[in-house]
């Protein structure tokens, strides 16, 4: 029995994401947030926290212990995500959850490297306990996944432009273990749930670039009574929205197509949306005790992973003519 | 979170298409862009057509003549006509979607028993004289002065962009009736019979060199103090319920048209050889993205006006600030996929690339849109 169309959240999806705003904010609060940009080691006490209220579960059947969620529901935990720069391997033990044992509980943190394109970046490597390779195939490789101990896996370091996201490049693809998965399939989830993180962000900026925009005055008015700064602000909330829009639909459709479009667009809500709050912020927003750059980076770093805007744009195109 | 439809909403856009199917090859040709009544006769039969076959007023309540369809009906009508090429709501613009709405929302039962079946038959047609020559984007600054005189206005001044004017039975006119009052609070809304001693109509041409709208000048234009709709002075908030149907829904059919254009602009950029360009393909997939997104956003906006009673929310002026930049793009790309094919004016995509220009001014325009979504989605505060 299905109702009339309704692309809103129903009065379930709406307490999820209240409820995961309420964690979020008790357990990762701005404290924490710049705590984590001084020591990025990850807080594994948070993360068996993150796997008791379901953050990792959300889609496996109840059964297995799960939540008996699907992809939308989880879409709206990574935008909360995504607002709070929560910091880790979340998509990564999202989208493994049911694979590698331990991650579902918070008890072991794995790590997914997408070996589709060079550099292969691995987040987080102190961190995790294992290391799943998605290879891309590329170089007359067969494709598919493989599982590696973190101590096999042969990496440069790489000084990370995120301060909250350590990265490693491997300067090998490791072929351990192989996996029987869908690996297609995990590289659309992973891009749906990355560009649920970059909406959150989006969403994210423009409430820090309005708060600062009705607090700060220059000429004995808040700077945002000046049009020039509330259409920076207005389009931020179009790109912000616009992005939703696609996102949401892409987590009920799953299609690559939609999947890739909402990616597109909400990497560039995020990254720009930074932009303007960076500027809308004026020379605080320059300074590393502001959050902004915070977000920039990390929307930067999102961009890179699980298709970036040159192939999403080409990938769309060929539909076009096809 | 639910994209499928129901039974319901699949028979009902089952049998509409079935309908379409079946009239729309015994529709007479269109006329010239330039035959006025031509085109007020095409736009009306189609009306008329519609009426008959119980697709009328298909999102207006029943009580006012309407079908009372859900905006998920309404949304699926206006997919499916688009889809099928039915001729656009055209001349009846502005009865359908304005002025209508307003008496069905604001008039009285002799009011609506006498304006509301012509314009849902397509007997009578429709114009609206809101702004300004000095009244634009501060539309509340008009100053066109009606003057009680017993039990009719003598309404004098001057309206501007006024469409289908030439062949409009009735103008929704905005007037002021206290000049002493705050700007906001002397306007009253009257319907003015266009046939009306001292209404002058005079063309205007666009930049895409056709007539689509007019200046209509009234001089001491007589008009029954009973053609007024809502209270004297409350004609503010009588014209602000009207135009948030204008930005609810006015832009469905086009998303779904600009969509079918991104399409033939790719197959035609692959068959001439542009297609080869990165530069252009990439530009072409982000509009695909863009449109898919924008038509995404119209289902968000209509589920959640099903949600509020069926009132527009201000979602509608994120909408319009995306899509009228982004149909720009789409003609402007169509113009770089043809070439120098994009100097022949007689080509349909630049004529819709010149028409493309207006909307980022008509029916508020960027800047004003911003205004609106800043100040009433995000709070920041009123000021210059």
């Amino acid at each position: 029995m299905t109702g009339p169309v309704d692309f809103q959240l129903t009065d379930d999806q709406r307490a999820l994401r209240a409820g995961t705003r309420e964690l979020l904010a008790g357990r990762f609060d701005r404290d924490r947030l710049r705590a984590s940009v001084d020591d990025p080691a990850l807080d594994r006490a948070l993360w068996r926290e993150l796997g008791a209220a379901g953050f990792f579960a959300l889609r496996l059947p109840e059964e297995a212990g799960g939540v008996g969620l699907g992809l939308p529901e989880a879409a709206l935990v990574f935008e909360e995500a995504g607002r709070a720069l929560l910091p880790g391997p979340l998509v990564a033990c999202q989208v493994l959850a049911g694979v590698v044992d331990g991650v579902a509980t918070g008890e072991k943190i794995v790590g997914l490297c997408d070996g589709a394109g060079e550099p292969w970046l691995w987040e987080h490597p102190a961190a995790c306990d294992e290391l799943i390779v998605a290879d891309g195939g590329a170089q007359g490789r067969t494709g598919g996944a493989f599982r590696s101990a973190p101590d096999r896996v042969v990496c440069a370091p790489m000084a990370s432009v995120d301060p909250l996201t350590p990265l490693a490049r491997l300067t090998d693809l490791p072929r351990g273990e192989p996996l029987p998965l869908d690996v297609p399939r995990l590289r659309r989830e992973a891009a749906l749930l990355t560009a649920a993180q970059q909406l959150g962000s989006a969403a994210r900026t423009v409430e820090m670039a309005v708060g600062h925009a009705r607090e700060r005055e220059q000429f004995g008015v808040p700077v945002g009574s000046f049009q020039a700064v509330k259409h920076l602000c207005a389009q931020m909330l179009v790109r912000a929205e616009i992005a939703r829009s696609a996102v949401y639909a892409a987590a009920v459709t799953e299609s690559v197509l939609d999947v890739t479009g909402a990616k597109l667009l909400a990497d560039e809500a995020a990254v720009r949306n930074a932009r303007d709050c960076l500027q809308v912020h004026g020379g605080m927003g320059f300074t590393w005790e502001a959050d902004v750059h915070l977000h920039l980076k990390r929307a930067w770093l999102r961009a890179e992973c699980w298709g970036v805007a040159s192939e999403a744009e080409e990938l769309l195109a060929a539909a076009l003519v096809d | 979170m639910d994209l499928t439809y129901t039974e319901e909403e699949e028979d009902f856009r089952a049998r509409l298409r079935e309908w379409l199917a079946k009239v729309l090859p015994g529709l007479p040709p269109k006329p010239a862009a330039t035959d006025w009544p031509g085109r007020r006769a095409y736009d009306a039969a189609w009306q008329r057509m519609l009426y008959d076959a119980g697709y009328a007023g298909l999102h207006w309540p029943r009580d006012a003549g309407g079908q009372g369809a859900t905006p998920t009906q309404h949304l699926i009508f206006l997919e499916e006509t688009e889809r099928a090429g039915a001729p656009y709501v055209g001349a009846s613009f502005v009865g359908l979607l304005h002025a209508g709405p307003t008496i069905a929302a604001e008039g009285t039962a002799e009011q609506r028993a006498r304006w509301l079946p012509p314009i849902l038959r397509g007997d009578e047609i429709w114009c609206q004289g809101f702004s300004e020559p000095d009244a634009g984007s501060d539309l509340a600054a008009l100053r066109t002065r009606a003057v009680r005189d017993g039990d009719t206005y003598v309404v004098s001044g001057a309206k501007i962009w006024t469409s289908h004017a030439e062949v409009a039975d009735w103008c929704e006119l905005l007037v002021r009736t206290d000049p002493a009052a705050p700007k906001h609070r002397g306007i009253s809304w009257l319907a003015m019979p266009m046939d009306a001693p001292g209404v002058t109509v005079r063309p205007l041409r666009t930049l895409a060199g056709s007539t689509e709208f007019a200046e209509v000048f009234l001089d001491e234009v007589r008009v029954p103090v009973g053609n007024r709709v809502g209270a004297e002075n409350d004609g503010w908030r009588v014209t602000m319920v009207t135009l948030s149907f204008e930005r609810g829904t006015a832009f469905v059919g086009e998303v779904v048209a600009c969509r079918r254009v991104l399409g033939a602009l790719a197959r035609t950029a692959r068959a001439n050889g542009r297609w080869d360009d990165a530069v252009l393909r990439r530009r072409l997939g982000r509009l695909s993205a863009e449109f898919a997104a924008l038509w995404r956003l119209t289902q968000w906006n209509v589920s959640e006006a099903q949600g509020s009673g069926g009132v527009p929310g201000a979602g509608g002026s994120v909408f319009k600030l995306r899509y009228s930049h982004a149909r720009q793009e789409l003609y402007d790309a169509a113009a770089e996929v043809l070439g120098a094919g994009a100097l022949d004016a007689d080509h349909a995509w630049v004529a819709d690339r010149l028409s493309s220009l207006s909307y980022t001014i008509a029916a508020g325009t960027s800047q004003i849109q911003q205004n609106i979504v800043a100040e009433r989605i995000l709070g920041l505060p009123k000021g210059r």
